[in-house]
C-alpha cells in the first residue's frame, strides 16, 4: 500500500512570525535556470517567397539565413523536406540554443497533397525521440528538441485562406503549437488587413482550428495587453534585412519609393507583437504546452496502441489511467479471476455429467435387480404351486392307495366271505 | 508527388554560434520561468529522523517561525512509524507547500535492528508514487503533488563522543534513498572544545562507514563560496526555541539557564543560522534536483530492471518503448494463453479418466446381471423338469386310476346281481362327496 500524505485534505496554513528565507527560493531556480541553459525549436511553414526567412532574422536579429546558410525559399527542392538549423545564442548571461525549421518545398509543387506529411513525421519522430529517451533505464539530461511553436505564414491574397491552409492547421494543431501570421503585411493597407484579419478568423473558427491560445493571467495588467493581442490575431508581420535611416534613427524596414514600412513600428504591422508574445513573454509557456498538452497526447496515443493492441478506443478509456504494466497487472489478474471461474464451472458441468451418468446406472442397476427379483418371485410362486400340487398328488395318491387297499381288503374280505357263504351255501 | 523527409539536415549540424545585433529578448526567459513556477507554488518535504525527545519538532518550528501541530511523542512506541503533516506557508508573494515528516518512536525500542525499515519503506513508498504516475497512459505530471522526500535532518545525540551504532546504520541504509544532512542536536549541552572534536569524530566516522551525506553544490559561483564556508562546520550543531527571551532592548529566540542565555540566532552560540542558510535560503531548490535527478532516478532504474526492462537487446541496439512494451505484452498473453491451455488439458484427462471409470462399472453390472439371468434360465428349466416330472406321475396315477376303476366299475357290475347288498355298503361309498375329489382334481 502506497501512503502518501494526502495533499488534498489537512494542508494547514500557518503564518509565519518572523523571516525564514524561502522567498529567495525564485532566485534558486532563477540561477539554475541559467546555468542549465535554454532550448527552443521553431518551425516555419509557409510556401516559398513569404518572406519566412527574412522574418527569422529580423525575429533574433542575426544572420540566420545568409549567403552560406540559405533560406529555404532558395533551397528550392523537387520534394518537401524538413530541415533543421541549430544556434546558440546568447544575451545577458542567457544561453538559448535555437533550433529553426524549415520546410522547403512546401506548397510550391502542383500537386501538393500530402505535402504536410514529411512535417507531420518529422514532429512525431521528435516527439518519439524524447519518449524513448524519457523510458530509458538509464535516463541522462534529455536534450528538448521537441517542436515548440510552428509559425504558418498566410499569403496576403486579402481574401480569405487557402484550402492548403486550412488542411495544413487542421491537421497539425494538435500536434504542435500554430500560430498563424499574415506575411508580407506591407501589401495590405490597414482596412484591407483587418477584413483579411476578420475572415482569417472566421474561417478558423469555421473549420475548428485550435491555434495557440495565449493563457490568461491572474495580474490586470497584463490581462489587458493579452486581450489585446488575441483581438490581433493573426498577426500581420513584416520582415526586412536591411537597416535604414529614418529621421535619424537606424530601423530595419522596406524602403519603397512613397516612403519606409518599418518593421518594428507598431502602426505599420504586428511584428513587434510578435516579438514580444514570441520570445518576451510566452516563449516558456509555448514549451509547457507542448510538453503537457501535445506532447502527453502523443505519448498516450502511442502507448495507448501498444497496450490495447488496436482495440477499439472506446472501451479502454477507463484503462487509460493506468501504466501499461499496472494495466498487465490487473489484466493478469483478471484473468486469473476468468480462469477460477472457468475451472469451476468446468468442474460443475463435470461433476454434473458424472453424477448423472451415476445415476442412471444406479436407475438401470435397479431395473435390472427388480425385474430379478419379479422373475425370482415368480418362480418362486411357480414353485410353490408345483410342491402344492406335488402334495396334493401325494395326498391323493396316499389316499387312493388307502382306499384301493381298503377296497382290496374289502374284496378279499368279500370273497373270504364269499367263499366262506358259499361253504356254508349262502349265496344272494 | 513523393514525400521525404529529410532526415540528415542538408546544412550543418554544427552549432553556430551567432551574435546579435540587437536586443531579442529571451534573456527574460528565466523570468519567465521563475514566474510560472512561483504561480504554481513550490513544494517541500523534510525527513526528521531522530530520537524521542532530541527536539525535532522544536527544530522545525524554529526553522520555519511557526508552531506546528503535534504533541511530544512518548518513549513506549512499539515500532517506528512516520508522522507526515503538510503545511501552507507564504512569505512575500513566494507560497511554500511544506510537508514534515517526523519519526515516531526512532530508538526507543529495545530491540532496534529494524529501526531503519519503515524509513526506507516510507521514502520509497513516495518514489514508487511518482513512478507509478509517470508511467501512466494518462498523466498529469505537471500538477502532480511531489511527496519525494527532498531533505533528510539526521539528529545526532550529543554525546560529544561519537556517532551511536543506530546511527551509522540508519544513515548508511538512508544515503543512496535521500540528501541526508546531519546535525547535532540540542547542541547546548556541548562545550565549545569538545563540540570541535565531536564534529570532527562525527565527519571522519561517516567518512570511514561510507555514509553519503549531502554536498552543498559548489559548481555554480554564486554560491560555491558560501557553500563552501559553510560545508566546513558541518555537521551543524544546533538548538531550537520557540521561547523568546528578552536580550538587551530585543526580544530573541534563546533559551534561558541560571548561567547565560543561549541565542538561537547567534552564530558564537550555535550553528542554527548557519543551517537555515543552507537548508532554506540558498540550496533548497538544489536538494529538490537532486532528489528526482539522483536519488529518484536511482530507485527507477532498479525498479524498471527488476521488472525486466532493459536499455538495448543482446544485440546492443537500442529498445524502443514501444517495443519493449510490445515484447512484455505478448510474453504476458503467451503465458496466459499456456495456462488457459494447461487447465483444458487437464480437465480432458479427468474426464477420459472417468468416462473409463463409468464405463468399467457398466460393463460389471452388465456381467452381473448376465450371471443372473443365466442362473434364472437354469433355474426355470430345472422347475420345467420338475413339473414334466410330476404331470407325467400325475398322469401316469391318473391313468392308473382309471384302469383300476374300469376294473372295478366290470367287477362291480358282474358283482352287482350277486351282491345287493354290498351295493348297500358300496353306494354309499361311492356316492360319498369325499370319494369324488380326487378323481375331480384330475
Amino acid at each position: 500500500m502506497i501512503e502518501r500524505p494526502d495533499s488534498s485534505s489537512a494542508s494547514i496554513a500557518r503564518n509565519l512570525e518572523g523571516y525564514v528565507g524561502f522567498a529567495n527560493l525564485p532566485n534558486q531556480v532563477y540561477r539554475k535556470s541559467v546555468k542549465r541553459g535554454f532550448e527552443f525549436t521553431l518551425m516555419v511553414v509557409g510556401e516559398s517567397g513569404l518572406g519566412k526567412s527574412t522574418l527569422i532574422n529580423s525575429l533574433f536579429l542575426t544572420e540566420l539565413y545568409s549567403k552560406d546558410y540559405p533560406g529555404p525559399s532558395q533551397r528550392i527542392k523537387k520534394t518537401v523536406q524538413v530541415e533543421q538549423s541549430k544556434v546558440l545564442i546568447k544575451e545577458g548571461g542567457v544561453q538559448l540554443t535555437l533550433t529553426i525549421v524549415d520546410t522547403p518545398g512546401f506548397g510550391d509543387a502542383v500537386d501538393n497533397s500530402n505535402c504536410w506529411q514529411p512535417v507531420i513525421n518529422y514532429i512525431d519522430s521528435k516527439c518519439e525521440d524524447f519518449l524513448n529517451a524519457e523510458s530509458r533505464v538509464n535516463r541522462r539530461m534529455m536534450p528538448d528538441n521537441r517542436v515548440h511553436c510552428c509559425l504558418y505564414f498566410i499569403a496576403p491574397s486579402g481574401h480569405g485562406l487557402k484550402p492548403l491552409d486550412i488542411e495544413f492547421m487542421k491537421r497539425l494543431h494538435d500536434k504542435v503549437n500554430v500560430i498563424p501570421l499574415i506575411a508580407k503585411a506591407d501589401t495590405l493597407t490597414p482596412e484591407e488587413c483587418q477584413q483579411f484579419k476578420k475572415q482569417i478568423m472566421k474561417e478558423i473558427q469555421e473549420h475548428k482550428i485550435k491555434i495557440y491560445e495565449f493563457p490568461d493571467s491572474e495580474d490586470d495588467e497584463d490581462s489587458k495587453v493579452i486581450r489585446k493581442i488575441k483581438e490581433k490575431m493573426p498577426l500581420a508581420v513584416v520582415g526586412s534585412n536591411v537597416v535604414i535611416e529614418v529621421n535619424g534613427k537606424k530601423v530595419r524596414g522596406r524602403q519603397y519609393p512613397w516612403g519606409v514600412a518599418e518593421v518594428e513600428n507598431g502602426e505599420h504591422c504586428d511584428f513587434t507583437v510578435l516579438r514580444n508574445m514570441l520570445i518576451r513573454t510566452h516563449m516558456q509557456d509555448l514549451k509547457d504546452v507542448t510538453n503537457n498538452v501535445h506532447y502527453e497526447n502523443y505519448r498516450s496515443r502511442k502507448l495507448a496502441a501498444v497496450t490495447c493492441n488496436g482495440v477499439d478506443a472506446t472501451k479502454t478509456k477507463g484503462q487509460l489511467t493506468k501504466s501499461p504494466l499496472a494495466q498487465m497487472e490487473e489484466e493478469r489478474r483478471e484473468h486469473v479471476t476468468k480462469m477460477k471461474k472457468m475451472e469451476t464451472e468446468m468442474e460443475q458441468v463435470f461433476e454434473m455429467k458424472v453424477k448423472e451418468k451415476k445415476q442412471k446406472l444406479k436407475d438401470s442397476e435397479a431395473e435390472l435387480e427388480r425385474r430379478h427379483e419379479q422373475m425370482k418371485k415368480n418362480l418362486e410362486a411357480q414353485y410353490k404351486e408345483l410342491e402344492e400340487k406335488r402334495k396334493q398328488y401325494e395326498e391323493e395318491k396316499v389316499s387312493w392307495e388307502a382306499q384301493q387297499r381298503i377296497l382290496e381288503q374289502q374284496k378279499l374280505d368279500a370273497s373270504k366271505t364269499m367263499e366262506k357263504n358259499k361253504k356254508k351255501g349262502k349265496i344272494f | 508527388m513523393s514525400v521525404a523527409v529529410g532526415s540528415k539536415p542538408s546544412q550543418s549540424e554544427d552549432l553556430r554560434n551567432l551574435t546579435l545585433s540587437g536586443h531579442v529578448g529571451f534573456d527574460s526567459l528565466p523570468d519567465q520561468l521563475v514566474n510560472k513556477s512561483t504561480t504554481q507554488g513550490f513544494c517541500f518535504n523534510i525527513l526528521c529522523v531522530g530520537e524521542t525527545g532530541i527536539g525535532k519538532s522544536t527544530l522545525m518550528d524554529t526553522l520555519f517561525n511557526t508552531k506546528f501541530e503535534g504533541d511530544p511523542a512518548s518513549h513506549n512506541e512499539p515500532g517506528v512509524r512516520l508522522k507526515a503533516q503538510s503545511y501552507e506557508l507564504q512569505e512575500s508573494n513566494v507560497r511554500l507547500k511544506l510537508t514534515t515528516v517526523d519519526t515516531v518512536g526512532f530508538g526507543d525500542q529495545i530491540n532496534k535492528e529494524d529501526s531503519y525499515k519503515p524509513i526506507v519503506e516510507y521514502i520509497d513508498a513516495q518514489f514508487e508514487a511518482y513512478l507509478q504516475e509517470e508511467l501512466k497512459i494518462k498523466r498529469s505530471l505537471f500538477n502532480y503533488h511531489d511527496s519525494r522526500i527532498h531533505a533528510c535532518l539526521y539528529f545526532i545525540a550529543p554525546t560529544g563522543h561519537s556517532l551511536k551504532s543506530l546511527d551509522l546504520v540508519t544513515m548508511k541504509k538512508l544515503d543512496s534513498k535521500v540528501n541526508i544532512i546531519p546535525i547535532i542536536a540540542k547542541a547546548d549541552t556541548i562545550a565549545k572544545n569538545e563540540l570541535h572534536k565531536f564534529k570532527s569524530k562525527i565527519m571522519s566516522e561517516l567518512v570511514s562507514n561510507g555514509v553519503q551525506i549531502y554536498q552543498f553544490p559548489t559548481d555554480e559561483e554564486t554560491v560555491a563560496e558560501i557553500n563552501a564556508t559553510m560545508s566546513v562546520h558541518l555537521p551543524f550543531a544546533v538548538v531550537g526555541s520557540t521561547e523568546e527571551v528578552k536580550i538587551g532592548n530585543k526580544m530573541a529566540k534563546a533559551r534561558q539557564y541560571p548561567w547565560g542565555v543561549v541565542q538561537v540566532e547567534n552564530e558564537n552560540h550555535c550553528d542554527f543560522v548557519k543551517l537555515r542558510e543552507m537548508l532554506i535560503r540558498v540550496n533548497m531548490e538544489d536538494l529538490r534536483e537532486q532528489t528526482h535527478s539522483r536519488h529518484y532516478e536511482l530507485y527507477r532504474r532498479c525498479k524498471l530492471e527488476e521488472m525486466g526492462f532493459k536499455d538495448t537487446d543482446p544485440d546492443c541496439k537500442p529498445f524502443s518503448l514501444q517495443e519493449t512494451y510490445e515484447a512484455k505484452r505478448n510474453e504476458f498473453l503467451g503465458e496466459l494463453q499456456k495456462k488457459e491451455e494447461e487447465m483444458r488439458q487437464m480437465f480432458v484427462m479427468r474426464v477420459k479418466e472417468k468416462e473409463t471409470e463409468l464405463k468399467e462399472a457398466e460393463k460389471e453390472l452388465h456381467e452381473k446381471f448376465d450371471r443372473l439371468k443365466k442362473t434364472h434360465q437354469d433355474e426355470k428349466k430345472k422347475l420345467e423338469d420338475k413339473k414334466k416330472e410330476i404331470e407325467d406321475e400325475v398322469g401316469a396315477f391318473s391313468k392308473k386310476k382309471a384302469a383300476v376303476q374300469l376294473l372295478q366299475a366290470q367287477q362291480a357290475s358282474s358283482q352287482s346281481t350277486k351282491k345287493d347288498k354290498d351295493k348297500k355298503k358300496f353306494l354309499p361309498f361311492l356316492k360319498h362327496p369325499k370319494t369324488w375329489r380326487p378323481l375331480l382334481t384330475l
